[in-house]
């Protein structure tokens, strides 16, 4: 599985071999996958005749979620884009506009049909016929019935297309709809990338996986790719063991805020929103909402961002109690050690020996008075 | 020496003497009422994460030693209550163990320190008044220069929360004293303000006894607004009430506990004994003060006691 450097001809200048391995190792352990990995990635994601398609449809959305890949540097953008997949439709990137933008839109699914990955950003409106977002004068409702039936998989990416997100909180006016949904009962295969935004890594890591290794990576119930949302934002926090310590900030700027605190008490929703953010971090500072002194309000997971009060304490998931947690009944002590019961029994013996030995002496000294 | 009819029906009279000034004052056990200031906490368990943020906290305010249990020796581990542990968060578990306050399958959490009973068992028992109940507060406290260090207390408590200083040349009881030494500061017990879900809740035991009526009556599964830290923070935070056993543990246990508690399964299961609603204190002092009353008993006895003494001297004479 070794590269040639024949392999990385195909890489447009500035990539060095060496730089395009790092990236491909680095996505292989975002995936958890070993280090040892990174090859094949490498070799996967040039050696391909084609680069995969990849159609991006934006529906009810910010532009966040293109904005955030937009902030990864490895790879790159421009790397991503032009290197590693071949992004053949996408309203923010696309250097074409109007008709020439949707012919070859029309075009790119006629011709890799069953082999491009859609991915589709925002949620889909279905109220009033899907009339409440339009694209070329098409509701996006239809434009997604038609093209993710040709689609090898779609990628749901960020929270509206995942499970509604912000359009889709209370009164929902235009009856935003997640993705998966729509396609419900289609046998489409549906990724679910939560977040408000998503980390770009997760997004890019799904994709690499599914290209390396041509099928998609392992989901959960909610069908988010465990690698990534497989432990709640809790179990890595780096504030963890103030929660532990009970050390917790009571209100923002107090003494316990400075001292970098646990946030729960200041409605940290941590403890019930399944995430990566406290080990992958974001803008490959590591950075993120907990390290900044804000609270987590659980944007990737359904049901607590843009619907339970920012400050409102979270509900903590998993709280079983750990195996060594005193139980209700303990027993104590474990009787007397055989060394202790001998001794004790030498002690008593040697108290009962010493006190016949004195009664004795005691009634002779009597007789010999008598 | 023989006794004669004569003498042992005098005897028998004066037995009868006794049982007579005895027995009325027995049927008349007065109920020590809760004192109108009194403090204590609502330990809530279906609130209640296992964080033990609360052991924590109760060790750096009391400034109590760590410990470990033989399991896990780098981990503050306590395998019980005792003279380096004031405060302890129990687990049940039964089955699986997954489900939160079920008592099939599931697990649920318990709070183990001093209750502060109303009527104390230790209070009651302490021959020196070491073990004193605030008028004010009705915390139990402990004061260590009185102490003689009998252990009655350790015997008298039906929780089993008073805890001897056994490995120390110069021993004292410890147990749980409601952080009365904070509260000049204005600050409430470590416990309840570490506790991050409101579990334990400090404040005027009354308060508290309304608080748990007005949680026994939620309707399980809907969101309500339960204080957190102290019943009058003003903080609160919406959470799902859980399906509560239909019991306030502490609202009559021995006449009464200042620390009251709610729990989702039975708390015969979580550690905690059934106890009758009169206190063991109540029983016993009316046993010794009705025995003792007017010194009529003691004297009669004395009485009798010279009378037969006397005869047995005359006769031997």
């Amino acid at each position: 599985m070794r590269c040639r450097e024949s392999d990385f001809e195909k890489i447009s200048d500035g990539v060095s071999r060496r730089d395009f391995l790092k990236v491909c190792t680095a996505t292989a352990v975002y995936m958890g996958l070993p280090a040892s990995l990174g090859p094949k990635i490498a070799k996967a994601a040039t050696a391909a005749k084609k680069r995969p398609p990849v159609i991006w449809l934006s529906a009810q959305e910010c532009t966040g979620c293109v904005e955030t890949l937009l902030r990864t540097t490895h790879p790159t953008l421009e790397h991503l884009i032009l290197d590693l997949i071949s992004l053949d439709y996408s309203e923010t990137l696309n250097t074409g506009a109007g008709h020439q933008a949707e012919e070859y839109r029309a075009k790119s699914i006629e011709e890799n049909k069953g082999k491009f990955i859609l991915v589709a950003d925002g949620s889909i409106p279905v109220k009033d016929g899907g009339i409440y977002c339009k694209i070329a004068g098409k509701p996006v409702l239809e434009i997604l019935k038609e093209t993710a039936p040709k689609a090898a998989a779609v990628i749901s990416l960020g929270s509206c297309a995942s499970w509604g997100g912000v359009p889709s909180a209370e009164p929902n006016p235009t009856g935003a709809t997640p993705v998966y949904k729509i396609l419900e009962g289609t046998g489409i295969p549906v990724i679910n990338i939560p977040g408000c935004p998503p980390n770009g890594y997760n997004f890019l890591s799904t994709v690499l996986y599914y290209v390396t290794f041509a099928k998609l990576p392992e989901l959960d119930d909610k069908l988010r790719p465990k690698f990534a949302y497989g432990r709640l934002i809790h179990e890595n926090c780096e504030r963890r063991a103030h929660f532990d310590a009970g050390r917790f900030a009571e209100q923002f700027g107090d003494e316990g805020h400075l001292k970098g605190y646990c946030l729960y008490k200041l409605g940290c929703k941590g403890p019930e929103t399944y995430n990566n953010c406290s080990t992958l971090g974001f803008n490959d500072l590591g950075t993120w909402p907990v390290n900044t002194g804000h609270p987590c309000f659980g944007c990737s997971e359904e049901g607590v961002g843009f619907n339970v009060p920012l400050h409102t304490p979270a509900e903590v998931k998993n709280v079983t109690p750990n195996a060594v947690q005193t139980p209700v009944s303990v027993d104590h002590g474990g009787g007397m050690s055989t060394g202790a019961v001998a001794l004790a029994a030498g002690v008593a013996g040697a108290v009962i020996g010493a006190g016949t030995v004195a009664v004795k002496k005691v009634g002779e000294e009597e007789k010999k008075q008598d | 020496m023989k006794i004669k009819r004569r003498d042992f029906l005098k005897g028998a009279a004066g037995c009868g003497v006794l049982a007579a000034v005895g027995q009325p004052a027995f049927a008349e056990a007065k109920k020590k009422e809760r004192l109108p200031g009194a403090l204590g906490f609502l330990y809530d368990s279906t609130l209640c994460i296992g964080c033990q943020a609360c052991m924590v906290g109760c060790k750096k305010a009391n400034e109590m030693p760590v410990e470990s249990s033989d399991l896990l020796p780098i981990w503050e581990n306590p395998r019980d209550l005792s003279a380096k542990t004031l405060n302890i968060i129990k687990k049940f578990e039964s089955g699986t163990g997954t489900n939160k306050d079920q008592e099939i399958d599931g697990f649920a959490y318990i709070k183990r320190q001093c209750m502060h009973c109303v009527d104390p068992g230790c209070v009651s028992a302490c021959p020196v008044s070491a073990m004193r109940k605030d008028p004010d507060t009705g915390v139990v406290t402990y004061n260590k220069d009185a102490c003689i260090g009998c252990r009655y207390c350790q015997v008298a408590c039906p929780f089993n929360i008073p805890k001897f200083q056994w490995d120390s040349a110069f021993p004292q009881i410890v147990k749980c004293q409601l952080c009365s030494h904070l509260m000049p500061k204005g600050e409430i017990a470590a416990c309840c303000s570490s506790c991050p879900t409101g579990a334990s809740l400090y404040g005027p035991t009354t308060e508290l006894l309304a608080e748990a009526k007005r949680r026994s009556q939620m309707d399980p599964g809907k969101y309500y607004d339960f204080p957190v830290s102290s019943i009058d923070s003003g903080k609160t935070f919406s959470q799902k009430a859980a399906s509560y056993v239909p019991h306030i543990y502490g609202e009559n246990e021995v006449g009464g506990t200042q620390v009251i508690m709610l729990a989702g399964v039975p708390f015969s299961k979580l550690g905690l004994p059934e106890l009758p609603e009169k206190s063991y204190a109540a029983t016993a002092e009316n046993i010794q003060h009705t025995l003792y009353k007017g010194m009529i008993a003691p004297i009669v006895l004395l009485a009798g006691l010279f009378y037969f003494v006397n005869r047995s001297q005359k006769d031997k004479d």
